[in-house]
């Protein structure tokens, strides 16, 4: 860092009096601040982050009975879970949704940032704004409203359908509660992925595309063979986010739970099952269990998505 | 990216693009139609739940049934005014304690997390501190822990201080922003130069005064979508409010109205409380869309640092 130098050569009478071991002192006297900016941030990155990481997994570690009180059962309660069909089950849910949901959402944000990018008018600024104006409302409200939407008592889709001659899909069915709640999610989301791409779009020279057309190069190949991998780290954190978001699901399908009436079980992702053993049959040893499961599962998943797009992301 | 251009060749390639821009639009015939029906599509998809949330909140509950206009118009009777009268009278007016509620903790939450994010920021970016590339480190690696994973440990560690149902619970794990942390390191990495930090120290300025006067006007941009993101990440959390309070009068405005839902969905035992929920939820987005608006300038360039390194 270029602080080291600039003292020294600011006083140079100072310096040659005190030959180098003055500057030196100061600047690794004054780096000891750095620690004291840090340290507000330090005490509750250790309280609210390492301590119920830490406090999670001793709690996981043991079991607790009203007959025999808290008692050590190691990786009893891993084992149990990676056993547990009900958990299994929540985990495979969470995957086919991350396998569906995210592309679905890259995709939408994808292609309307591209076409958000090659416009200037103000008609794109408009639709920018509203494309992204559902990340401005809290997830349990756009779910409320969806499940409104999705009503057969209260939802537009009778009436819509209702123009071609067409019955309603039943849109909180077991069978098509899983796309309903791709639906929600893509809705609530994709504007704000499209903001970071389309911000990252925006930082690309524009010279480039002046060689490209020079080039012969039509709008779709400079779309495709230029911008997208220009922007592929932002695409990967974009990813990332999501990839996070989708193994923690746990607010659509909580809300969606009471109108679409036993088409999601308690259980139906890891975050809801492990809320229901703490919640409603205080078993917050299995819970932690559980919760410490999900998240060495989100973990080791973002880690492998990172390494496998190392060379895309830049993080060599 | 490697800039090789300098100002002058820049300027001329924009120049150069704009003309590209007209080109095409002659070659493809007219001002690109494909692209606005296609963008028009999508703004219908985006805006539609929120259209019908401002035509419902005008309907009372027969109305949202069966109103005459269909859900997606409105009903021959207007009833914003009534239904808000029944949000100040239902329980006493419950859904504005809940409002204030959501307010104090997206509020004292995000400010807070902001400012820690801010200090911690400006530190690890213009202090090389012993321990903070293994500090940093972490901190990254937290930025991929699933925050919801905490949300049990920490209901039992908080309730063991007896901390559980007061707004301390979910004020003080609000702070915790790992994310904005990072933001603001990358930000301050390349928006306070080291060269004048050097110079208000020369001039005899302190450590603090050098951060108040000198770095953090340089960070504000930085600090806008810290504080927007963090105050936005409060007011939609639904996990932690959920576990931590028990207390109706602590709950946030979404638990609450989620909990309405809940009673309303339970049937001829419960009560129908569709109109108060769908007015309810109107009104309480209000705020987040206003301060999205009417920040548009400044967080719209800050998302994008995330993504550039």
């Amino acid at each position: 860092m270029a602080t080291t130098t600039a003292p020294t050569s600011s006083h140079p009478a100072e310096a040659s009096r005190q030959a180098k071991h003055r500057p030196d002192r100061n600047y690794r006297r004054r780096q000891r601040w750095g620690w004291l900016f840090v340290a507000p941030f330090a005490l509750i990155f250790l309280t609210f982050l390492i301590l119920p990481l830490v406090y999670a997994f001793r709690m996981s570690l043991f079991t607790s009975t009203l007959a025999t009180g808290n008692k050590f059962v190691g990786a009893d309660n891993y084992l149990k879970a990676f056993t547990d069909p009900i958990f299994l089950q929540g985990l495979g849910t969470v995957a086919k949704f991350a396998l569906i949901m995210i592309p679905a959402q890259m995709l939408v944000a994808l292609v309307a940032a591209l076409v958000l990018d090659n416009l200037a008018t103000w008609a794109s600024k408009f639709s920018r704004l509203m494309i992204f104006i559902p990340y401005a409302i809290p997830v349990v409200i756009g779910a409320l409203m969806w499940g409104f939407l999705y009503s057969p008592r209260f939802g537009p889709a009778s009436s819509i359908f209702g123009l071609f001659g067409l019955a309603a899909p039943e849109f909180l069915a077991q069978d098509s509660i899983f796309g309903s709640l791709v639906n929600i999610v893509t809705w609530q989301w994709a504007g704000y992925y499209m903001i970071i791409i389309y911000a990252a779009l925006r930082g690309i020279d524009p010279g480039i595309y002046e060689a490209a057309v020079l080039d012969g190069a039509s709008d779709r190949q400079i779309a495709l063979r230029i911008k997208v991998p220009m922007i592929s780290s932002s695409l990967v954190m974009v990813v990332i986010f999501a990839l996070i978001g989708t193994l923690q699901f746990f607010t659509e399908p909580q809300v969606l739970r009471g109108v679409a009436q036993g088409a999601i079980p308690v259980s139906y992702t890891p975050n809801m099952y492990a809320f229901t053993l703490a919640f409603s049959y205080s078993q917050f040893n299995y819970a932690s269990a559980i919760s410490f499961a999900l998240g060495i599962v989100v973990f080791v998943f973002s880690f492998i998505f990172l390494f496998l797009t190392r060379k895309q992301s830049g993080l060599k | 990216m490697a800039l090789v251009t300098d100002t002058p060749q820049q300027q001329d390639a924009g120049r150069k693009t704009r003309g590209t821009a007209a080109r095409n639009r002659a070659r493809n015939g007219g001002p690109r139609i494909g692209s606005h029906i296609f963008l028009l599509m999508l703004v219908i998809y985006f805006i539609t739940p929120l259209w019908w949330l401002t035509v419902a909140s005008t309907k009372d509950t027969a109305g949202l049934f069966g109103g005459s206009g269909g859900p997606l118009w409105f009903d021959d009777g207007f009833h914003f005014f009534s239904n808000l009268q029944g949000l100040f009278e239902r329980q006493d007016g419950i859904y504005w304690r809940w409002l204030g509620n959501s307010f104090l903790y997206a509020i004292s939450g995000g400010v807070g997390a902001t400012i820690l994010a801010v200090l911690a920021g400006y530190g690890f970016a213009k202090y090389n501190f012993r321990g903070r590339a293994a500090f940093f480190g972490i901190l990254l690696g937290a930025v991929m822990v699933p925050l919801t994973a905490l949300v049990i440990p920490t209901f039992v560690l908080l309730s063991s201080v007896g901390l559980v149902n007061t707004i301390w619970a979910v004020i003080l794990p609000s702070l915790l922003s790992p994310f904005g942390v990072y933001l603001m390191r990358v930000f301050a990495q390349e928006a306070v130069p080291d060269e004048l930090l050097d110079a208000a120290r020369i001039d005899g300025a302190g450590e603090i005064r050098t951060f108040f006067q000198i770095a953090l006007p340089l960070l504000r941009p930085a600090i806008v979508t810290v504080l927007l993101l963090s105050v936005v990440g409060t007011w939609n959390n639904f996990f932690l409010p959920l576990a931590v309070l028990s207390d109706p009068l602590l709950l946030p405005v979404t638990v609450g109205l989620n909990g309405w839902q809940a009673l309303s969905n339970a049937g001829s035992g419960g009560e129908a409380l569709w109109n108060l929920i769908t007015t309810g939820a109107f009104i309480s987005i209000i705020p987040l869309i206003i301060a999205f608006l009417s920040l548009q300038k400044y967080w719209q360039g800050g998302l994008s640092l995330g993504s550039l390194k």
